[in-house]
Formats: C-alpha cells, sequence, structure tokens
C-alpha cells in the first residue's frame, strides 16, 4: 500500500472505480508488469502512453481479465478479480472494452451485433434491446447502418459501432486499446469524436492511445509506461510541458517530433 | 471512329480487339494459345470421340426398355430392364413389399420437413428443425421397424437398398455432426483431461479403415457383452458409422475453430458472455461456415462408404444390386447394374454438393 492515492476515501457519489495493487504479470520468463499500483476514480479519464512492448495494453486487459495476473489485487466496481468465473463475467458486464481491430461478429448485422449481449447477457427483451441499440447508433452517428454486416462499413464506422456495441450493456468503465492505431488518418477524428463525447458526458475511461491531442484535452491524467512499470503519472499540462522523467521526455519528443 | 486525338471526348471508347472477344477470340486464348495447348486440346476432343459415341450408343440408341424378362434383351446395347424388374428390391431391400408404403410415408414426411427447411419463405424454421431432430426420429423408428401402431414387425435384416443406404448415412451424418462439434471443442479445451480423452478418441477412430470398425462392431462386440444381451446388427454398425464420421468431423470443425481471429472470442469476452455462449453464438456459425466444404466432403464420403456395410451382411444399394446380379436368371447383366449405381450416387452427390455451394453464398456476408 505504498501508493498514497489509496488513501484517498471515496465519497458516496464518486469513490473508486478500479483499484490494482502491487500487480504483476509475466509471459513464460518474461515480466512483462512490475509492480503496477494504479487507483481510478469514478468519471475520471485516464490515458496510457508508452512505446510498445510496455504493458500498457496488457495493463487494461488485466481490468477485464482477457490477462491473468499472477501476483497482486484487482478490484473493479467493489468486485475482486480472481478465479471465480462468474465475479470475472460481472466484472465484465460492467468494463466496456474497444479493441485496436474492433472485433467485431461478422456473421451479424450491425444491430444484432448490437442487441446481442444485452439479450444473452443481461436477458433484455428483443424489442428493448433493439431500442437501446438504435439509441447508441444514434450516438455516434451512423443509425442508417443497423441492417448492414460490419465487412459493409469503414474502418472508422465499424469502431462506432464496436463503441456502441460496448455501451449497449451500459458499462460502468469502458476501456480502449489503441482505438485509432488501424485506421486511415481520415477516419480518426470521427472516433475521437464519439469518445470526447463520452468522456464528456461523465463515462469513467481508460484509454491506450498514442493521439496526444486527445490526451490533451479529455485526459484528467496521463500515464507514461516504460519496461513494464509506470514511469510517471501527472495531469495533462504537467505531463506534456514539464516531464520529470528523462525516459518520458525521450517518449515526448519521438512522437511529438513530426 | 477516328484516330485517337488529345481532343477525344470520353465517349469515343475504343472497342476491344476483334481477336480477344467473341467464340474465335475465347478459343484463341483458352484453347489455342500455345503449340502444347493445341495438342492438348485436340488430344481431349480425340478422347471425348472414343469414349462418348460408343457409351451413348450402348446406353441409349440400342438398349433395351421394354419388357420384363432377360428373353427381352435383345439388341447389342444395354438392358434396362434389369434395372427396371428389380428397382423394387434395389430401393427397398428384402422390405415385405406390402409394407413398403411405411418407408415410401417416412420419406415423403422427411422430404417436405427438409423443404419447407430449406426453403427460404417458409415460416416455423425453428419448429421444423425440433421436429427433425427429435420427433422425426422417434416416428421413423416406429414406423420402419414397427410393432407399433398395428404396424406388423420388420426385422432390420430385411432392410435393405437405397433405404438402408441412406438410414444409415443419414443417421450417422446428424448424429455424428454434434459429437463432432464436442470433440473438437474439447481438444482445443484447456482442460488436460478432457484434451487428452478428446485426442485419443479422435485419433483412435481416425486411425482404422472402416471395415475394421464394421468388423468389429459385428464380429467382435458380441463376443465382449454378456450372453442374452443382444443389440441389433444394424444399431450396431450405426453406431459404428457414426463414431467413426464423428471422429472425422471433429477435425474438419477444429481446422474452422483455428482460422477464428483470437479478437473475435476476445471481443465476445468482453461483453460479458460465458464460454457456452460465446461458442454457440460467436465462434462456432463462424468456424462451421468456413468449413462447410469440408464437411459436405466427408458428408459424401460417409454417403459412398455405406457400401461397406454390405461385408457384414446388411444389403444396402449397392449390396442389392450385387446379388440381383448374381440370380441365376439375370447373370450377366452386372454392368448395367453397376452404372445404374453409379449414376444414383452421382445424383445423390452432386445434389448435396450444388446445396452446400448455394448455402455458402447465401451465409457470406461479405468480409
Amino acid at each position: 500500500m505504498s501508493n498514497a492515492q489509496l488513501e484517498t476515501s471515496p465519497t458516496a457519489e464518486e469513490g473508486v472505480a478500479i483499484q490494482m495493487i502491487g500487480v504483476h504479470k509475466w509471459y513464460g520468463q518474461f515480466h512483462v508488469l512490475k509492480d503496477i499500483n494504479l487507483s481510478v476514480d469514478r468519471q475520471e479519464k485516464i490515458v496510457i502512453c508508452g512505446p510498445s512492448g510496455s504493458g500498457k495494453s496488457t495493463l487494461i486487459r488485466c481490468i477485464n481479465r482477457l490477462e491473468e495476473h499472477q501476483r497482486g489485487q484487482i478490484v473493479v466496481e467493489d468486485i475482486e478479480l480472481t478465479n471465480d468465473l462468474k465475479k470475472i463475467d460481472e466484472i465484465r458486464c460492467e468494463v466496456g472494452m474497444v479493441f485496436q481491430h474492433f472485433n467485431l461478429f461478422p456473421h451479424l448485422t450491425v444491430l444484432d451485433n448490437l442487441t446481442l449481449a444485452p439479450m444473452w447477457v443481461r436477458k433484455m427483451p428483443k424489442a428493448e434491446a433493439e431500442d437501446v441499440a438504435m439509441k447508441f447508433l444514434t450516438r455516434v452517428k451512423i443509425p442508417e447502418q443497423a441492417e448492414k454486416f460490419p465487412g459493409q462499413l469503414s474502418g472508422g464506422q465499424q469502431q462506432r459501432v464496436a463503441i456502441a456495441r460496448s455501451l449497449c450493456m451500459n458499462p460502468k468503465i469502458m476501456l480502449f486499446d489503441e482505438p485509432t492505431s488501424a485506421l486511415d488518418p481520415e477516419m480518426i477524428k470521427e472516433v475521437l469524436d464519439v469518445m470526447v463525447d463520452l468522456a464528456e458526458e461523465g463515462m469513467t475511461m481508460i484509454v491506450v492511445t498514442h493521439e496526444m491531442g486527445f490526451a490533451n484535452r479529455v485526459a484528467d491524467r496521463v500515464i507514461f509506461m516504460d519496461g513494464g512499470e509506470i514511469i510517471e503519472q501527472a495531469d495533462p499540462e504537467t505531463f506534456f510541458n514539464s516531464p520529470k522523467s528523462e525516459r518520458t521526455k525521450l517518449f515526448l519528443s519521438q512522437i511529438l517530433s513530426h | 471512329m477516328t484516330d485517337a486525338t488529345p481532343t477525344m471526348d470520353q465517349s469515343s471508347d475504343l472497342p476491344p480487339p476483334a481477336s480477344t472477344v467473341g467464340v474465335v477470340g475465347w478459343m484463341l486464348q483458352n484453347l489455342f494459345s500455345t503449340w502444347y495447348n493445341t495438342v492438348l486440346t485436340v488430344l481431349g476432343v480425340w478422347i471425348v470421340w472414343v469414349v462418348v459415341p460408343p457409351f451413348v450408343t450402348w446406353a441409349f440408341l440400342e438398349a433395351n426398355w421394354t419388357g420384363t424378362t432377360r428373353e427381352a434383351c435383345t439388341g447389342e446395347g444395354a438392358c434396362w430392364v434389369f434395372i427396371k424388374e428389380w428397382i423394387g428390391q434395389f430401393i427397398y431391400g428384402r422390405y415385405p413389399i406390402e409394407e413398403r408404403w411405411r418407408i415410401n410415408f417416412g420419406a415423403v414426411i422427411l422430404v417436405l420437413s427438409v423443404a419447407t427447411l430449406v426453403i427460404p419463405r417458409f415460416p416455423y424454421k425453428l419448429w421444423t428443425s425440433v421436429f427433425l431432430l427429435l420427433g422425426y426420429p422417434i416416428i421413423a423408428f416406429f414406423l420402419f421397424s414397427g410393432d407399433a401402431f398395428g404396424l406388423e414387425w420388420v426385422e432390420t435384416s430385411a432392410w435393405g437398398g437405397l433405404f438402408l443406404t441412406l438410414v444409415i448415412a443419414v443417421i450417422g451424418c446428424v448424429l455424428a455432426l454434434p459429437i463432432g462439434v464436442v470433440l473438437a471443442l474439447g481438444r482445443r479445451s484447456d482442460m488436460p483431461v478432457v484434451r487428452a480423452i478428446c485426442v485419443a478418441f479422435i485419433e483412435l477412430w481416425r486411425g482404422v479403415p472402416l471395415i475394421t470398425v464394421l468388423f468389429m462392431a459385428s464380429v467382435m462386440f458380441p463376443l465382449f457383452v454378456p450372453e442374452g444381451l443382444t443389440i441389433d446388427k444394424l444399431l450396431r454398425a450405426l453406431i459404428g458409422v457414426m463414431l467413426f464420421q464423428a471422429a472425422y468431423l471433429a477435425e474438419v470443425i477444429r481446422g474452422g475453430l483455428q482460422a477464428i481471429p483470437r479478437g473475435q472470442y476476445e471481443g465476445a469476452q468482453a461483453l460479458g458472455l460465458n464460454y457456452s455462449k460465446m461458442m454457440v453464438l460467436i465462434i462456432l456459425p463462424q468456424a462451421l461456415k468456413l468449413v462447410i466444404p469440408g464437411i459436405v466432403n466427408s458428408f459424401i464420403a460417409l454417403l459412398k462408404d455405406t457400401t461397406l456395410v454390405l461385408i457384414i451382411g446388411l444389403f444396402d444399394f449397392l449390396g442389392m444390386i450385387q446379388s440381383a446380379g448374381t440370380n441365376p436368371d439375370w447373370l450377366g447383366f452386372a454392368v448395367e447394374g453397376y452404372v445404374f449405381a453409379a449414376f444414383v450416387f452421382w445424383m445423390m452427390c452432386f445434389s448435396i454438393s450444388r446445396y452446400s455451394q448455394h448455402l455458402e453464398r447465401k451465409l457470406h456476408t461479405g468480409h
């Protein structure tokens, strides 16, 4: 419990959404996460950046158990992640995730992609699930694509569908794993716009991205990771203007130089 | 048309060169493009010329179609009278003639239900599927074997012909598919014991020839069960065929499962779907669609392999044709029988193949 942030007592409304204490993970012999301590408040927006292979994707994938951590403690929305499959499914219902490669289901229409989890996991009646789905499709500005298959959409549209699909489960937390890295430049904005909207509505968000403009605009806190460790974390202004660590400075100079 | 000039407007597209379009263009490109292509074309035409006319003469022009005995076959060509006279046995085997309506009736129910299932505009597809998978087998069992509803008992040893072929092939295929899916999932499971059992099962059944399986079922199996307990020979053969087919299908389906990207699993898991929902709703529909050609391939192979049941004394379609050919009154017409058998098998296999191609196109969603 070395991290000072863990001691901030939550108020009733806000409170802590995610708590990671001394988390370690190995891939075989490779130590990919080293003593991660992170506490995320409700409604907080966090951007994680760092060079590739630094463990940032692995970190957020541990939060919904797509990766298993081997030491330490992760508590999400007051549920501790253990090997209990029920609890894992419970957490996954509360935590939405958006992937670099969208991971839409290509054999289902856009609408069916959106209604599937609410109907089969939340047991929502079909008509209601479709209403919810159309509401979120409208919010990501592509209601007219509902009957199409994902393969018929552009990358930016697919990613917006993926965001809408997560939102249909009414999650308390959204994880974004490099959501714009696989997109053509002209499509990045349409996805970032949706994410900015979401942030302004007060969603708890953890975003792994290299979009520093987005970080600057939306993030409450920017975290820099390298070699499986959290090197530095600060509010965007401090982070970009006066980074403390040499590694952060080097990284920022590399990605901001062009 | 004038020469192309810099002032040419968009409407003056030139036609392609005459040597690349039309029948002549097609032939030049595809049949006579090089000297060896020309040689192959000539050779191909020669083979067709040598084979087809004599066959047509034999099978149609000089064939004998009318009559009821072998004496009617006076011409040089095929004696289709043989097929005509024996067609009842070829289809129903030794099933009593006055009971054949039961098979016809069962076939009509099956064909109608399958038709409503595959023709898109009929509703109630779910209920039809449930009926076909749960209701129909029970109805068919009592209809064909009898001893219920006032129907006379017909022993399975009297079952035969095309009827028996279809019983074995259809039951083998339909029951093997779910077993194959379970085995394929088991082989990819994280649980070492489950995986080991599935691997052992698949490798064991895939490693022995179907003939061995059938011999084991018919000859060896009765030696191991307590005296007094007898299990119908057809049933034993069916179970053997089914498990054999399941092992093959398992490997086909595993191929499909391996082609599904990891992102699909993660996408499903991140939404909170548990293992069974993820498999049934997300992974299997995609995997099975990918391996339709492989599944149909094994079904067609099985349909033809059912002819092997002859060696354990079950008279399937081919078996009946062979035994008719050894009838003293009809000696010497084996060729007609085999040609007919080949034609019927080809018709069945080709239909299955066409339907599967239609299914692939229908299920394609443009990714």
